[in-house]
């Protein structure tokens, strides 16, 4: 059961028996869209970068993206760069894994962002979608589509904050433009 | 090579003495019957079971288990004896499953004394049967081979044997399921639940039989002709449905169904939840154990790392915030009238205190699960990457082949000193070590001679164990000692007469020892680069070479001092490697001249000290050397094995 996510919607990331998810993988995929042009659909390559942002207390503490691919605490794991989309032609290109019973006790939200590293727009990008999936069963949770992309190089996913004792999704789908996660950051704080 | 056999299918038997190993997933019975070779039992004496477990040449438990062992020698059964059929079936006194349809499917597997598998067979398409005829031995031709069964009886053990043509079955039944019910009366508890390995699937036995309980009343016996069995033919199973009781032979394979697979088995977890696995040795990738430890340590290793991290940074985040709340209380003016302001204080150091013991929670429990997951590994460890105290080393033997790497200390962090990890390093070494023997700000208590001395015994230790991590001949080590300073510290390296030769003294001695092994390097790089190792001359030793400096730079002029320069950089790539027992602080003449030197080579220290730093966050770990245990006469011991490994030979 795939709950489509719209903007702004937050979900709780309780099982459907009541347990807490242990580990959960928030993955990236998408394809170059196809450009009429002299040699009709060749496709230039685009690189989109998963990262994500731990916050405590709306201060950021650790990112994991391409750079560093596992958080210091070992708790966040990127499984690695991919610089043109479209390998598993729907399947994930990028995916940060999250194993959230080990998140240092500090860390209240996660935030995941998606940024053109080669410059292109959204707008050259098909069938990008970003989904939310318990690892333990390769469950998917929640999906979120980046399509209609517009004008933009990158776009505040998603973010997983503590709510009680568990955690919760929220989708954000919040355009920004930047190269990497650091160009975001100004972006991301108001949505903490 | 296990030979999977299928219904019918028969396989030739190596030899006389067997085993044959029973798993099921609840608790059953096991037995054997011998028959003649018209096929008839001749009494209740021609049958193993529960109550009468051995005959000549045959032997079954006591009582009803999920897993069996039963010990068949061939050669010792009674005249006249040319089948023996061994039967499983449910017990009935118990508030177990009734009918094998209701359990995992059964496997047998007939293996030789050692253990190795001959044929086995997992009997599937079982329903309504509550025994079952697993395997038949049987006689052909002075030789024995075993036959794939698989023939249930709904009417449980007395119409299968009665249908062996036993007279007094139905009395030899009962006796049977009363000495289970009294073993199962016996019985403590029922085995632990396995795993489902591989693709064999097994059910794990949960809901213990407990003693006492109602007994169940047999299935009544459908036919008295004892072959009324009638199988629901599973659906969507290939090809017709085989009926098991017909005679006729199903070749579907029993392990690989491609359709309507027995329902899954509630697999045992592996861990309750909130419960950390248990640690097992050896847990982790690679190739052979060795490589497996390797990474398993080496997982430990990256484990605490981030746990740490996790907990220092938790740690500081409360501390930040703490401080912060406090500013902003102390300028806010409301605060300095009343309560408020201290109240806001407590509350401050109320959130601190709160993180904190949540971080320390969360250490804690990985701390407590890492130091289990070590308890189980250490002792596990080969010699190579054992401490000195570990047992193995009191039975080492020269090994055959390089291990993957060798143990050059302990790790570990200020969160849990009593947490040690074995600091591994790849053989042959990537770089010289240096033992440095000098004072470094934690240990202002020791002396320098004592430093000096701790120095030399322990590159005496790291030198031993390289020697005796190599098979005997590929591994040579040389010493510079060039005031003989060293010379009762490196006396049990010489007196086992492990060394190349005698301790270099004198100038005269460093530069012969230098230019000798420069000069092996030279060789060596020019016949590795025009590719024509084969040209090397004779006597030259292509073996590792480990040299030995102590004292340095006492004894080396400046040309020595280049040799060793040299050595240090284009050593390690064809076998020739440094340990330098040295104080920085005696070279400082030649000023920063040397410190590509320095670099050049791992820094170890003699006495415990926090100059290590891991590859993934960069805590400062304290390296503890290897210590031989105090009054243990283990390097000795050792040493004496190397030195005569290397005077005979032989391995």
């Amino acid at each position: 059961m795939t709950v489509n996510m719209t903007k702004g919607q937050a979900i709780s990331l309780q099982k459907n028996d009541g347990g807490a998810l242990t580990s959960v993988r928030m993955g990236l995929g998408w394809q170059a869209a196809p450009r009429r042009g002299l040699f009709g659909t060749r496709t230039r390559e685009v690189d989109l970068d998963a990262s994500a942002v731990l916050f405590a207390d709306k201060q950021p503490v650790d990112v994991v993206f391409f750079r560093h691919l596992v958080s210091d605490d070992g708790s966040v794991r990127h499984t690695g760069d991919n610089l043109v989309g479209g390998v598993g032609q729907g399947g994930d290109d990028e995916a940060i894994l999250v194993d959230l019973q080990r998140v240092p006790v500090h860390i209240d939200q996660i935030v995941f962002t998606v940024n053109s590293f080669t410059g292109q727009t959204f707008q050259e990008v098909q069938n990008a979608f970003c989904r939310l999936v318990d690892e333990t069963n390769g469950q998917e949770l929640a999906r979120f589509t980046l399509d209609g992309g517009g004008q933009y190089t990158a776009q505040i996913m998603a973010k997983v904050h503590r709510a009680g004792a568990g955690w919760q999704m929220t989708a954000l789908g919040n355009p920004a433009n930047g190269r990497t996660f650091q160009d975001l950051m100004p972006a991301i704080l108001p949505h903490l | 090579m296990t030979a999977e056999l299928v219904r019918g299918q028969n396989h030739p038997l190596p030899g006389t003495r067997l085993e044959i190993r029973v798993s099921a997933g609840k608790p059953i019975v096991a037995g054997a019957t011998l028959c003649d070779d018209r096929r008839t039992v001749r009494g209740t004496a021609w049958v193993a079971h529960p109550g009468a477990p051995t005959l000549p040449g045959l032997e079954v438990s006591r009582q009803a288990a999920a897993d069996h062992r039963l010990a068949v020698d061939l050669g010792a059964l009674p005249d006249g004896a040319h089948h023996v059929n061994v039967l499983l079936a449910l017990p009935v006194g118990a508030a177990g499953p009734v009918a094998f349809g209701s359990v995992a499917a059964p496997f047998v597997a007939v293996t030789g004394l050692d253990g190795t598998e001959i044929a086995s067979y997992t009997i599937t398409d079982l329903s309504a049967e509550s025994a079952v005829v697993a395997l038949e031995l049987y006689r052909r031709q002075d030789a024995w081979k075993v036959r794939a069964v698989g023939q249930g009886y709904a009417g449980g053990l007395a119409d299968m044997l009665a249908d062996q043509g036993l007279p007094q079955a139905q009395e030899l039944a009962s006796t049977i399921n009363d000495a289970v019910a009294r073993g199962l009366a016996r019985s403590v508890a029922a085995p632990p639940p396995r795993p489902a390995d591989e693709a064999r699937v097994r059910a794990a036995a949960q809901g213990h039989t407990a003693p006492g309980q109602q007994p169940v009343p047999p299935e009544p016996a459908a036919d008295p002709a004892g072959k009324a069995i009638a199988p629901t033919p599973q659906p969507g199973e290939g090809g017709t449905p085989q009926q098991p009781g017909d005679g006729s032979v199903n070749y579907t394979h029993p392990r690989r169904q491609t359709s309507a697979p027995p329902p899954p088995p509630p697999t045992a977890a592996p861990a309750a939840p909130g419960q950390p696995a248990q640690p097992v040795a050896g847990d982790a990738t690679g190739w052979s154990l060795e490589e497996r430890l390797y990474n398993q340590v080496w997982g430990m290793f990256e484990d605490l790392a981030r746990t740490a991290a996790a907990y220092r940074s938790a740690v500081d985040f409360a501390e930040s915030r703490m401080d912060q709340e406090l500013d902003k209380v102390l300028s806010d003016p409301r605060s300095r009238i009343g309560n408020t302001g201290d109240a806001a204080r407590a509350a401050a150091r109320a959130r601190h205190g709160d993180l904190v013991d949540q971080a320390r929670a969360a250490l804690d429990r990985d701390l407590a699960q890492l130091a289990a997951e070590a308890e189980v590994v250490e002792p596990a460890l080969p010699p190579a990457f054992a401490d000195w105290s570990s047992p193995v080393w009191q039975g080492y033997r020269a090994p055959m082949e390089i291990p993957m790497a060798l143990r050059l200390g302990n790790l570990h962090l200020p969160e849990s000193p009593d947490l040690r990890i074995p600091m591994l390093v790849r053989l042959p070494l990537e770089r010289g070590l240096w033992i440095d023997s000098g004072r470094s700000g934690a240990d202002s208590l020791a002396d320098a001679d004592q430093l000096r001395r701790l120095g030399l015994d322990s590159a005496v230790a790291h030198a031993a164990r390289l020697l005796a991590s190599y098979p005997p001949g590929e591994f040579t080590v040389h010493v510079i000692d060039a005031a003989g300073t060293g010379a009762s510290a490196f006396a049990p390296l010489v007196r086992a007469g492990v060394l190349a030769g005698p301790p270099a003294t004198g100038a005269a001695g460093v530069t012969a020892a230098l230019t000798r092994l420069t000069q092996r390097v030279d060789l060596v790089q020019m016949a590795v680069r025009s590719g024509v190792a084969d040209a090397l001359p004779q006597d030259l030793d292509t073996g590792e070479q480990l040299l030995v400096v102590n004292d340095f730079p006492h004894g080396f002029d400046d040309r020595a001092v280049t040799q060793l320069r040299y050595l240090a950089d284009e050593g390690p790539a064809v076998g020739v490697h440094l340990m330098m027992v040295a104080d920085r602080e005696d070279a400082s003449e030649y000023g920063p001249l040397l410190d590509p030197l320095w670099r050049a080579l791992l820094r170890v220290t003699p006495v415990p000290d926090d100059h290590l730093a891991d590859p993934w966050v960069g805590h400062a770990w304290t390296y503890e050397p290897p210590m031989v245990p105090p009054g243990s006469q283990v390097l000795t011991h050792v040493l004496d094995r190397v030195g005569e490994a290397r005077r005979t030979g032989s391995r």
